[in-house]
């Protein structure tokens, strides 16, 4: 470090660079921008946030779809072979699909839901109808091939009557799905891309060495919640475009109304988000809080299925947990039109939600 | 000259039991390079974690350019450039993208690309941060910390991991922010990089200042002057070390592994007294070496052990 060996002094440039100067924005905006970066260099991210759905979607909206005609299954067992002839004759004849087994396979098939009912030799020329009360196809199975054996043998209807089909977009159980689906979506991505960074940052000691810059916290979590917006326009839109692509969806309600209602939804996760984030030190124990929290929603909110179905008295209950409202808001916009002005219970709830999540995690927030 | 880092009876206990920080007192010349030796878990992290007012103290007063941390947080980060003893930056970021997140914090920043220059990392600038080598990390690591033109710079452990031409290199770098003018904190396991770099030292041990001085001044005062080393066949017994100790000019004795080290004031004292010593206890001199005391042989004598075992 002797002075005598130091260079001599270089020739300074002619033009000094220029200084370089950050505005007010400036660390919100790189915030932003370096999340965003990490989101789409993060293969599992774009697995999880947005294939993933989709094919969700796909299986299941193959799975139930509505069945087209020809799908009543019968079993004839051999004994009663004039019963095939006489389906054959009636006139829903295109209606069934008709297997002609020995009693024994006749009854596994049944068994296993392979078949609907099955038409087994009664004495002196009667049939028997094997069928299962619980299950619904198999009571329709039932009286359908009834109604065929019946007029085919020559029964006269008193009354005259005409069927006219009608399978409406709006009502299917895929119309149910798709908006469930978006609901649960932007559940886990707002617990995920909210609690699971934060606490993953804290641990990595990032967050530390941000609050040892002048960085502005607010601008912090304003960067995180505007990349969890940004991310949910893509979810949103790319879900429903499926729906109507694929499965000819109608979507009723209006754009601002959807977007409205799923940015909301996308912050009150968040908010829960960083509530469940607010303290935990390792990501082992923050996955464990987010799956707890989430859990309860996947049961009851009605993603797959309606929450109709649980007790009356827990209907209550059930209506105040965000996803529900989510859930509820989107299918009345999505499916039925309703305005955002007639939603406000629903939007009460998860802003409530949001906001004293929020409020708290504030309050309770550990950057170190 | 004026104070760039104080702090005056510093204390820290963790969870109320673990006593980390117990009454630390330091005084930082704006200009200086000040350097952290201790032991693992000392309280060295602790330490510089409260000066950088990331870590509230228990009990104690900091200063920073004569503000404290409650009254001008924002404006204080403004002079500060951190480098933490572990911090694990996004792996799907490149190097220039996580340098220049980091400037876009601060009013003024330097160039991105001149840091870059600085830090040997202009070849790894578009390579994403999961792809370096640890060197590579803690490189990055501190230009994080220089991108914003600091007037202090904390380095916890900067050279931890750094193969022998990174280390000079990150030298050559503290030494050119030191020149202009820029004060450095600095906590470092390696004696030859404290000696080298730092102007003045502290030693802690338990959370407290245990000696303070420049490198060659904690030497003479703390190390003696010469180390005498030698390696004796059957040498005999328990009464050698005192017999090793009444040797002319000899101020202590201290035995590794069967290597007998002197602490000798004028060796060539010493060293005649010796070999006839062990001439006359029947022992047959194996090795004999002579050098001058380092700062490692002051800091194994004031904290006992290389590596503590707790
Ligand atoms: N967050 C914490 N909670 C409880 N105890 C802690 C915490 N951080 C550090 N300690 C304890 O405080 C003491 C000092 O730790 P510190 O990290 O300051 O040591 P150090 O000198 O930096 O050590 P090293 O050289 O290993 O980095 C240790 O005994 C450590 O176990
Ligand atoms: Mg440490």
């Amino acid at each position: 470090m002797s002075v005598a060996q130091e260079t001599p002094v270089r020739t300074q440039p002619a033009t000094p660079p220029p200084q370089r100067r950050n505005g007010r924005w400036a660390g919100y905006s790189h915030l932003l921008m370096a999340r965003m970066l990490e989101l789409k260099r993060e293969p599992e991210v774009v697995f999880w946030v947005f294939i993933f759905p989709l094919l969700l979607a796909l299986g299941l909206g193959i799975a139930f779809r509505n069945k087209p005609e020809g799908t009543v299954s019968v079993a004839v067992v051999q004994g009663a072979k004039s019963a095939q002839t006489l389906l054959q004759k009636s006139p829903q004849a295109k209606q069934f699909k008709v297997q002609v087994l020995d009693a024994e396979s006749a009854h596994q098939a049944f068994r296993l839901g392979k078949v609907d009912v099955a038409i087994e030799p009664g004495a002196n020329g009667t049939f028997t109808y094997r069928y299962d009360p619980a299950r619904p196809e198999s009571v329709l199975a039932r009286a359908e091939v009834n109604d065929a054996l019946q007029s085919a043998a020559g029964r006269k209807d008193p009354v005259p009557t005409k069927p006219v089909s009608s399978s409406e977009p709006g009502s299917r159980y895929i119309d149910f799905l798709i908006p469930g689906l978006l609901g649960m979506n932007l559940m886990n991505s707002g617990m995920w891309g909210i609690g699971f960074a934060l606490v993953d940052m804290r641990q990595r000691k990032l967050l530390k060495r941000f609050v040892g810059t002048p960085m502005r916290r607010g601008d912090f979590l304003l960067a995180l919640a505007s990349s969890r917006l940004i991310l949910m326009i893509i979810e949103v839109g790319l879900l429903l475009a499926f729906g109507v692509l694929f499965f000819h969806m109608r979507v009723m309600g209006s754009t601002a109304g959807i977007a409205l209602i799923a940015g909301i939804g996308s912050l009150t996760f968040g908010g829960v988000g960083l509530l469940t984030a607010s303290r935990a030190q390792k990501i082992e124990s923050v996955s464990g809080l987010i799956n707890l929290v989430m859990m309860p929603m996947w049961i009851f909110s009605g993603v797959f299925f309606s929450y109709e179905r649980f007790p009356a008295i827990i209907h209550p209950l059930i209506k105040a947990l965000p996803l529900t409202a989510l859930n509820d808001a989107l299918r009345a916009s999505i499916l039925e039109g309703t305005p955002i002005l007639h939603q406000w219970p629903r939007l009460l709830v998860m802003i409530l939600w949001g906001g004293i999540s929020f409020v708290l995690a504030l309050k309770w927030f550990r950057w170190t | 000259m004026p104070t760039a880092i104080e702090c005056r009876d510093l204390r820290k206990t963790y969870d109320g039991k673990v006593e980390a920080v117990r009454g630390l007192n330091l005084e930082i010349q704006a200009g200086e390079c000040f350097g952290l030796l201790g032991p693992n878990g000392a309280g060295k992290t602790t330490t510089i974690e409260i000066l950088e007012g990331l870590l509230a103290p228990t009990s104690g007063m900091v200063s920073i350019l004569g503000h404290r941390w409650h009254e001008n947080e924002r404006e204080m980060r403004e002079w500060l450039g951190i480098s933490l003893q572990e911090t694990r930056l996004s792996d799907k970021l490149t190097v220039r993208e996580t340098i220049d997140l980091f400037a876009s914090f601060y009013r003024e920043p330097r160039s991105t690309d001149e840091v870059l220059e600085e830090l040997q990392l202009t070849e790894k600038a578009d390579a994403w941060v999961g792809k370096l080598s640890g060197g590579q990390r803690q490189r990055l690591a501190v230009a994080t910390a220089l991108v914003c033109n600091p007037k202090i710079l904390f380095l916890d452990e900067p050279t931890t991991g750094l193969d022998p031409q990174s280390r000079r290199q990150l030298w050559d770098i503290i030494r050119v922010f030191q020149r202009n003018g820029g004060t450095v904190l600095l906590t470092t396991h390696y004696m030859d990089e404290a000696e080298r770099l730092c102007d003045r030292l502290a030693i802690i041990d338990h959370g407290q200042v245990i000696a303070e001085g420049s490198p060659p001044d904690l030497i003479t005062r703390l190390g003696g002057h010469h180390l005498v080393e030698f390696l004796v066949d059957g040498n005999g017994g328990d009464g050698a070390q005192d017999a090793w100790r009444s040797l002319p000019s000899v101020e202590s004795v201290r035995e590794d592994d069967g290597l007998i080290a002197l602490n000798v004031k004028q060796p060539h004292l010493t060293i005649p007294a010796l070999l006839e010593a062990i001439e006359r206890q029947g022992g047959k001199l194996q090795h004999l070496t002579t050098r001058q005391a380092s700062l490692e042989d002051v800091f194994v004598r004031l904290t006992g052990r290389h590596l503590r075992e707790d």
